[in-house]
């Protein structure tokens, strides 16, 4: 049994129960738009999470930091600071880096296009195991940003003109884009979803 | 409240337009995500360079994924990978060039490793000690797009857009210059020496002269070896003939242009001289070959060495050799020598040119029916060198034999020959006198001296005896009268005595009478002191 069920509506901004039919409709108390479930979920997940898997190429492939010193300059990727942090026997710190910055993503992205594609077919498979996914994903998505503050605080301090300086690469723009992109797909993603399919094979 | 009252008390949901869109907005993020990513990609293909490799001896310094190729110190491209060549003798640098230097590389651009460099004369690549090594590029102009290339050992001398002009050099030996050596003209550098290489019995040196040193170089121009300190004894003296210090410690060539013939015709071949007063040594077209047999030393005498007439240098030595003529008796020294009449001032103005040596013939032999000679006369008394000098002599009878080849000209002997010559026939004079016969009589003379003392000798002492013993006697009597206990003396003592008493007796007479000078008439007072 859920509102959903019943033809109720609860509004997103004024929490107002109302009743009406499966057509979109609005509060008749603030106005807000309607739905049962959030609007076109799948469709803004899918679309979000195709955005950041496209985006995901160059993050990884483009530098992300371009360092000039006094004798020389480097561009340098994600993946070639993890293995310069690797090589220089910092590998608690590559560790770190690795997971916020490459898998976190990429497990980001698998695990909502696993989500969307159990609820698109309408799989009923363990739903409590998908929700608690779900809320991970969530969780973890603000983490991962790591590498962009770290390539904004060096941009911004690292500006001794003739002897160092740090600038952003086109990578880092990709990376950061990764991101939101990932969370806004877990944010358009309704978990309810989940339980609809479930529901209806238990009905 | 039963849930169909609250159901109830629910309000209606207000119906909402119908969405505009068929395909949802969000649909648009993707496609902006794949527009940007293959912008990126796009732009990261388009601006991806040409990808060359550079063979080198080795790979010193070059370090995949950080050395930089520079043209001018701008960042042209850098190393992705060091390899060997399939034969392991050399190793191949493969590096990713800037897409706009694509153009400009083509068969003759030029890389060589940029290292700190300390050469004689310069230092370069200082700046790689901190930095490390990187690949220095030179442009090339050709048109052919090349993309495989073999480094050069070191940094080109010469950059491939400097103004100027090559040249050719052939020298009989390298002298002392190296690749990098610089080539001066009046004293300043003027180009550089590019290379040299073996070339038949000689060395072809290819040098570089720097615009606008280049318009000085024509037909005319000698180049000569400036190298180090060139320090020359000789008939003339001490010479010593440098460029500048720097030429001193690596060497170098300089080069002179002979004023006067301005409009020379232009040329890239020239031969090296040794030196420079060899290099400017009037090229001599008209010359007159002579050769002149000395009976007599000619040690200090060597080819080169000036034939002079008075002073003025009219040709050289060529040659010094000795000269057994058939059936003479003697072996003679021939000299060969070069004469350069065009150095004198024929007043006979036919007689200068080289088609009419007929009438120099005459004059000359003119000249040495009035005594012309040549003798051998030495330079300079320190060194022992000997020269050739015209002169004229009181002699008379020689003339110049024009049958022989080349023409023999008489000679005279050297004065210090005549000299040693003359002090010899002294030295036999002398030789010859009768020294002995001499001496005897000498030694006669002196024993009949010695005979006419012993004799005086004798009848003096016989006289001298007797004189001395009255003597004697004379001087003891003298002696005894004049003891301290002699009567003389004692009556001498008393006598003496006697007249100091009367002396102060009348002294005291004196000074009565000075205070009573009446007593000379009323006489001494009574009691009265």
């Amino acid at each position: 049994m859920n509102a959903a069920a019943r033809e109720l509506y609860v509004c997103s901004g004024c929490s107002t129960l109302s009743r009406g039919g499966p057509q979109g409709e609005r509060c008749p108390r603030c106005g807000a738009a309607l739905s049962f479930r959030k609007p076109q979920s799948l469709a803004r997940t899918w679309a979000f999470l195709a955005a950041a898997i496209i985006l995901y190429v160059p993050a990884n492939v483009l530098p992300v930091m371009h360092t000039e010193w006094l004798t020389g300059s480097q561009d340098d990727t994600i993946l070639s600071g993890v293995l310069y942090l690797l090589w220089s026997g910092s590998w608690p710190l590559a560790l770190v880096v690795f997971i916020a910055s490459i898998s976190v993503p990429l497990l980001k992205i698998v695990t909502l296009g696993g989500l969307a594609a159990s609820v698109q077919l309408g799989s009923t498979w363990r739903p409590q195991s998908r929700a608690r996914a779900y809320r991970v994903v969530e969780f973890i998505g603000r983490w991962s940003m790591l590498d962009i503050y770290v390539v904004a605080i060096l941009t911004a301090l690292v500006q001794a003109k003739a002897l160092a300086h740090i600038e952003p690469g086109p990578g880092a723009l990709a990376f950061a884009a990764v991101v939101v992109l990932t969370m806004l797909a877990a944010l358009s993603f309704d978990p309810r979803l989940i339980w609809d399919a479930s529901r209806d094979a238990a009905c | 409240m039963p849930p169909a009252e609250i159901h109830a008390e629910i309000p209606q949901a207000v119906a909402k337009g119908r969405a505009r869109w068929r395909v949802p907005a969000v649909w648009l993020v993707p496609l902006v995500a794949a527009l940007l990513a293959g912008w990126l990609a796009v732009k990261t293909v388009i601006e991806r360079g040409p990808t060359i490799t550079v063979r080198f001896k080795s790979a010193d310094g070059i370090e995949a994924g950080k050395t930089k190729l520079k043209y001018r110190d701008v960042q042209i491209g850098t190393v992705t990978s060091v390899w060997f060549s399939p034969d392991l003798k050399e190793v191949v640098a493969t590096a990713q060039m800037e897409k706009d230097f694509a153009s400009h590389l083509v068969e003759d651009t030029r890389f060589w490793v940029v290292r700190p460099r300390i050469a004689a004369g310069s230092v370069s690549g200082l700046q790689t000690l901190l930095s490390g090594a990187y690949i220095g590029v030179d442009a090339g102009k050709s048109d052919k797009a090349r993309r495989e290339f073999t480094g050069l050992d070191g940094p080109p001398v010469v950059d491939a857009d400097s103004a100027g002009t090559p040249l050719v050099l052939h020298a009989a030996n390298a002298g002392s210059f190296e690749v990098g050596s610089p080539v001066f003209f009046r004293r300043l550098t003027a180009g550089q020496v590019t290379g040299y290489q073996l070339d038949g019995d000689g060395v072809k040196v290819s040098v570089f002269i720097n615009a606008p040193f280049d318009q000085h170089v024509n037909a005319n121009t000698r180049f000569w070896h400036a190298s180090g300190i060139d320090v020359k004894l000789d008939a003339g003296g001490i010479r010593v003939d440098t460029q500048s210090l720097a030429s001193i410690l690596i060497g170098g060539i300089a080069f002179e242009t002979p004023t006067g013939n301005a409009d020379a015709a232009s040329a890239t071949e020239f031969k090296l001289f040794d030196d420079r007063a060899a290099a400017l040594k009037n090229p001599e077209t008209d010359r007159l070959a002579l050769t002149m047999l000395f009976n007599e030393s000619v040690r200090g005498l060597q080819p080169g060495a000036p034939v002079d007439f008075r002073g003025i240098t009219v040709g050289e030595v060529d040659a010094v050799k000795m000269r057994m003529a058939p059936g003479a008796r003697q072996v003679l020294v021939a000299v060969d020598v070069t004469i350069y009449p065009s150095r004198i001032e024929w007043q006979d103005a036919t007689a200068s040119n080289a088609g009419a040596p007929a009438r120099r013939r005459r004059l000359i032999d003119t000249l040495v029916a009035s005594g012309l000679r040549a003798q051998l006369r030495p330079a300079s008394l320190l060194t022992h060198e000997l020269y050739v000098a015209f002169d004229f002599f009181p002699a008379k009878g020689a003339t110049v034999n024009w049958a022989a080849s080349p023409a023999q000209f008489p000679t005279q002997k050297a004065t210090l020959v005549e000299l040693e010559t003359a002090i010899a026939s002294i030295a036999t004079k002398l030789d010859s006198l009768p020294l002995a016969e001499l001496s005897g009589a000498r030694r006669q003379t002196l024993q009949t001296a010695a005979r006419l003392l012993n004799d005086i000798d004798a009848q003096m002492a016989a006289e001298l005896g007797p004189t001395l013993a009255q003597a004697r006697k004379t001087l003891a009597a003298a002696d005894r009268a004049l003891a301290s206990d002699s009567p003389l003396q004692t009556d001498t003592r008393q006598a003496m005595r006697e007249v100091a008493r009367a002396a102060q007796a009348f002294r005291v007479l004196a000074d009565y009478l000075e205070r009573h000078p009446e007593a000379l008439i009323v006489g001494k007072k009574e009691g009265a002191q």
